[in-house]
């Protein structure tokens, strides 16, 4: 199962504010264990932001590292304006662990997937199939570039929350990965029209 | 595109003034009391949402928002926007009462899961989660399939059971149980009606059931699985993708043997017209328990899947989701294998057909993986042969797949996983290490936290010399596998091998010249053995050059001094002094035969001068056993040019270890032959060279060099008068203009006052002895532990006494 969902910036070098890596959206399905609930909710929430901050500026540096490593340099990615299909094909992707205790009470892997400058990012447990996680955030970021028009200049990120919530309802349940086909994923797909169209 | 815009929206939502954000709450709240739910009520609570989640503090809602939106999420008629956000809003706040809410009172299960939401996100106790998961049990329970919907309550129950597996008692298990196995196993094989489907002259009631299909199009001959297709499917057929989805972590949860009675109250098999293998074979399992039909059944799902996944799919996604099938039911097949050995023998016939159809093709490499698990979990069991598979994964995926980064990292965590068993039984693993470290050389960022857990499992005492330098040419390995994914994707026409005579440009000219031929076919062998490293090592750094600056081989030349530790820290546990002795020579060589990367060079060299020296306090004698060699590196003046800091190192290794206390084979000709090496050092570099060339050495070099012979004469007396001699020499050196040109003043001081030091000590032979090569126990210190000792009682005491004064001392408590 997966324990967090997260869209944030990948800061592609420009100076100022604009290079601090943003979470522009978050979702963590369940707190970590009963243990934590001993403490103070704020306390938990607080810990739990921090977390995600953390696992996004994690992400941030392997992309540019992966990004690096595979000689694209930054500028080319901040000017390019491709559209959101050709953008996904292109996208870098990678995976990491986390050690138990950082920043997460217990291990995890961290699924990633870099689009010119947003990430999405799947912090998943040990033995989740990865294989089946990548299709899954795939899945979640097209719909995500396409429904929250990411690659443009919007906010919708921000001031739709609902959306991305109802895509996640829906291809990623309380963080369960599903094994879709395609004829499943098409009454998911279907669905989230509905909905978006509304 | 992340855009200023949305920057400056986030930073009003974090800097929202306190009088404007109690505007913003009485704007909804009255919005909501007038149930108004149109355009604006959805946006402002759009902004509330990101009001409340842009920061990691809490902010707190006032009552007036908190009850109307805790109605609108147990209100079942809400649009679905309004729930999701109402969830979303009250997940983000911390002060959600969740006590007033009656769970009995919800019985739509969309409800329940956007509440789910809410609960999970900030569940205070046990008992919450216990009635929240009994809740969901009993809504499964009593609900129909048939309506719709219950496929969220899965996801929910699998949340809760992994957040607390005691949440659900022996019979509420047995329960879910028997769901899944009615919806992993018995669901419908007719297609959904679609609900659009049917305008007004074609009723549903007129339409013919349609069979499902496979992937490839042919009509299902067997039950229902998720990698069968319909127009539309029943709600028992997203159970079942639910169910299915679900039961490897739920199988790992409760699949433990119990006792509870066996339940024949059962649905009846499925209607056998067209039975494939699968079912034919299945054993009649009506009487078992529910946690082994559960077993049971999973099994055939699993069997069905892999022989599903033959299937040449239509749609590409299909093709992806029957290799995430794959890897899905060896592991599931596995865990039921672990419980019940007797699935070991039903097991493994089916996967090893799975072995022989996928091994060859690199799409299916992905599943190999779980298989290999499977074959170490099992093979013993079943008394099956499995090298050959261990071969193939070891030896021939890594060379093909070290570039796909996500394959690298899976397979380096099976291996990390299965370390120990493998080192012990399978031989190809230890031998495969060239293999193993080009995933690493590819993914070095990725997988160095791996690598420091798994080198120390590589290391044996045979292969250490050959992992030492294949290490150490790991930027190397970088390139020449950049080289060779860059040739494979070359015309034919242009990877055909250069002749001999011709003239060799670059690096990829190199790859295909026959004289480098052998070089580039040893750093890319699989297996080791062949040799610790090759001659003409220089010549391939050479033709490498133009590569040097990759980013990739930089960041590969990064991590290798932090390997090289690991190492180290491994060899320091060995006692084999033969070792020791092939590694320091390991070292004298290879201080400088390195790649030439950015600061590589200098990294490695200072992760030498380090290790050089705990090699040497491992096992003294080194000294006297290697002393040609250190003799040879000594002598060669070059080495202090570019490698001065190593140099230093062992100039005062020398001075420590060479001596009759470490080693009793220590004779007064070698130590006047160091002595004399080092003095000739020393006289080079401050009598003949004196700062005249660009390279001004370290002050550090040459009072070590000084103490050093100071040491080695205080162990041979007769060399008193030659070390005074050349100490009394360095005065005058140092006052020279051409010193005082390259060093400070406070370094001439630092030289002059080390030489005069040693030269009044020296007056002292026998106190010299002593103070210049203290006593081996003088080394480990335990007096502060032996209690029978005086010390500790006096230290006891005195800090006692000290800490007593300091509580009436103002000037020790500053309060």
């Amino acid at each position: 199962m997966v324990h967090a969902f997260v869209i944030h910036t990948l800061c592609p070098g420009n100076s100022g504010s604009g290079s601090v890596c943003r979470v522009l959206y978050s979702k963590v399905f369940s707190i970590e264990t009963l243990e934590a609930t001993s403490e103070n909710r704020e306390v938990t929430r607080l810990k739990q932001k921090e977390q995600i901050a953390a696992v996004a500026r994690q992400v941030t540096s392997a992309c540019s590292l992966s990004r690096q490593a595979a000689g694209k340099s930054i500028l080319d990615l901040s000017q390019t304006t491709l559209d959101e299909s050709s953008a996904l094909l292109d996208a870098d992707y990678g995976v990491f662990r986390l050690f138990a205790g950082e920043p997460f009470q217990q291990e995890k892997v961290v699924l990633w997937l870099g689009v010119i400058s947003i990430g999405f990012t799947m912090v998943c447990e040990p033995h989740d199939n990865l294989l089946l996680a990548e299709n899954v955030l795939r899945t979640l970021a097209s719909h995500c570039l396409e429904h929250l028009r990411l690659l443009g200049p919007g906010t919708d990120i921000l001031l739709k929350a609902d959306r991305t919530e109802a895509i996640l309802n829906r291809f990623l349940p309380h963080g369960q990965l599903l094994f879709t086909n395609h004829r499943f994923m098409q009454a998911l797909e279907k669905d989230l029209g509905a909905y978006m169209a509304k | 595109m992340f855009s200023a815009g949305a920057e400056s929206l986030i930073k009003q939502a974090r800097e929202i003034q306190e009088d404007e954000l109690q505007k913003f709450y009485k704007r909804i709240s009255k919005l909501l009391h007038c149930k108004d739910y149109g355009i604006e009520t959805v946006d402002s609570l759009q902004r509330l949402y990101l009001i409340l989640s842009a920061t990691k503090y809490t902010r707190s809602l006032p009552a007036d928002i908190l009850h109307p939106l805790q109605t609108l999420l147990c209100y079942s008629k809400s649009s679905e926007q309004l729930f999701t956000l109402s969830s979303a809003i009250l997940r983000e706040s911390t002060q959600c009462n969740l006590e007033d809410i009656t769970l009995d009172d919800i019985q739509d299960s969309k409800t329940l899961s956007y509440l789910t939401t809410v609960i999970l996100a900030q569940v205070g106790k046990q008992q919450d989660v216990s009635s929240l998961s009994q809740h969901v049990v009993r809504c499964l329970e009593t609900r129909q399939p048939e309506n719709n919907n219950s496929r969220c309550l899965l996801p929910i129950l699998l949340k809760l059971s992994s957040l607390s597996p005691e949440c659900l008692n022996e019979d509420q298990i047995n329960v879910v149980s028997k769901k899944l196995v009615d919806w992993l196993r018995y669901a419908s094989t007719q297609q959904g009606v679609p609900l659009s489907a049917g305008g007004f002259f074609t009723g549903t009631r007129t339409r013919q059931p349609v069979p499902i299909t496979e992937v490839d199009g042919t009509v299902a001959a067997d039950f229902f699985t998720v990698l069968c297709l319909g127009q539309s499917y029943t709600e028992d057929q997203w159970m079942n993708m639910h169910a299915f989805s679900m039961i490897r972590k739920w199988l790992l949860s409760y699949s433990t043997e119990d006792n509870s009675s066996a339940d024949s109250d059962d649905r009846s098999e499925i209607d056998g017209s067209v039975m494939s293998m699968v079912s034919a074979t299945s054993t009649s399992s009506r009487l078992l328990p529910p946690k082994e039909r559960l077993r049971e059944k999973s099994f055939e799902y699993c069997h069905r899947l892999i022989e599903q996944s033959d299937r040449k799919a239509l749609k590409r996604i299909d093709a992806e989701l029957q290799k995430a099938c794959l890897i899905e039911a060896v592991t599931v097949m596995d865990i039921i294998c672990r419980e019940d050995h007797s699935y070991v023998y039903r097991a493994f016939p089916c996967v090893k057909a799975l072995y022989g159809r996928i091994n060859g093709d690199l799409l299916f490499s992905r599943a190999l993986l779980p298989i290999a698990q499977f074959y170490l979990n099992h093979s013993e069991t079943a008394a099956i042969d499995s090298e050959a598979l261990y071969r193939q994964l070891f030896e021939n995926i890594p060379p093909e797949l070290f570039h796909d980064s996500v394959f690298a990292f899976e397979f380096i965590q099976f291996c990390r996983a299965n370390v120990k068993v493998l080192s012990e039984r399978v031989n190809v693993f230890q031998l495969s290490f060239p293999n193993l470290l080009k995933f690493l050389a590819w993914n070095s960022t990725t997988l160095l936290p791996e690598f420091i857990d798994l080198l120390p499992f590589l290391i044996t005492t045979d292969k250490a010399v050959e992992i030492l330098h294949t290490l150490l040419d790991l930027p190397c390995l970088t390139a020449v596998l950049d080289i060779q994914l860059r040739s494979n994707s070359l015309q034919a026409s242009e990877r055909i091998p250069l002749d001999q005579n011709s003239k060799v440009s670059s690096s990829m000219d190199a790859f295909r010249h026959p004289y480098y031929r052998g070089m580039f076919l040893y750093m890319l062998r699989s297996e080791a053995g062949t040799g610790d490293t090759i001659d003409r090592l220089n010549v391939l750094h050479e033709v490498l050059m133009d590569m040097a600056e990759y980013p990739r081989i930089v960041q590969c030349a990064q991590i290798v001094p932090i390997l090289l530790h690991v190492f180290f820290n491994v060899i320091a546990q060995s006692t084999d002094k033969m070792l020791i002795n092939q590694l320091i020579l390991v070292l004298l060589e290879r201080s400088s035969l390195l790649f030439d990367v950015q600061n590589y060079k200098t990294e490695v060299q200072r992760v030498f001068s380090s290790q050089f020296l705990v090699l040497c306090r491992l096992h003294p004698p080194l000294i006297v056993e290697q002393s040609k060699e250190l003799l040879e590196f000594l002598g060669a003046t070059g080495n202090i040019q570019n490698k001065e800091n190593f140099f230093t190192y062992v100039v005062w290794a020398v001075g420590e270890y060479l001596s009759v206390s470490y080693d009793r084979r220590c004779t007064v000709e070698q130590i006047t032959l160091f002595f004399e090496t080092l003095e000739a050092v020393l006289f080079e570099i401050t009598q003949v060279r004196q700062c005249t060339g660009s390279h001004v050495h370290n002050p550090r070099v040459i009072t070590v060099l000084m103490t050093t012979l100071a040491k080695l004469a205080s162990r041979s007396q007769d060399l008193i008068p030659r070390v005074s001699l050349c100490l009394s020499k360095m005065s005058t050196f140092a006052h020279k203009k051409a010193a005082s040109s390259c060093y400070s003043e406070d370094d001439t001081e630092e030289i002059v006052t080390r030489a005069n030091e040693l030269i009044n000590l020296l007056k002292l032979p026998s106190v010299a002895q002593f103070v210049l090569a203290p006593s081996m126990d003088g080394i480990n210190p335990q007096w502060h532990r032996d209690t029978s000792a005086a010390l500790p009682l006096v230290m006891r005491t005195m800090s006692a006494v000290l800490q007593r004064e300091s509580g009436f001392s103002p000037a020790l408590c500053p309060d």
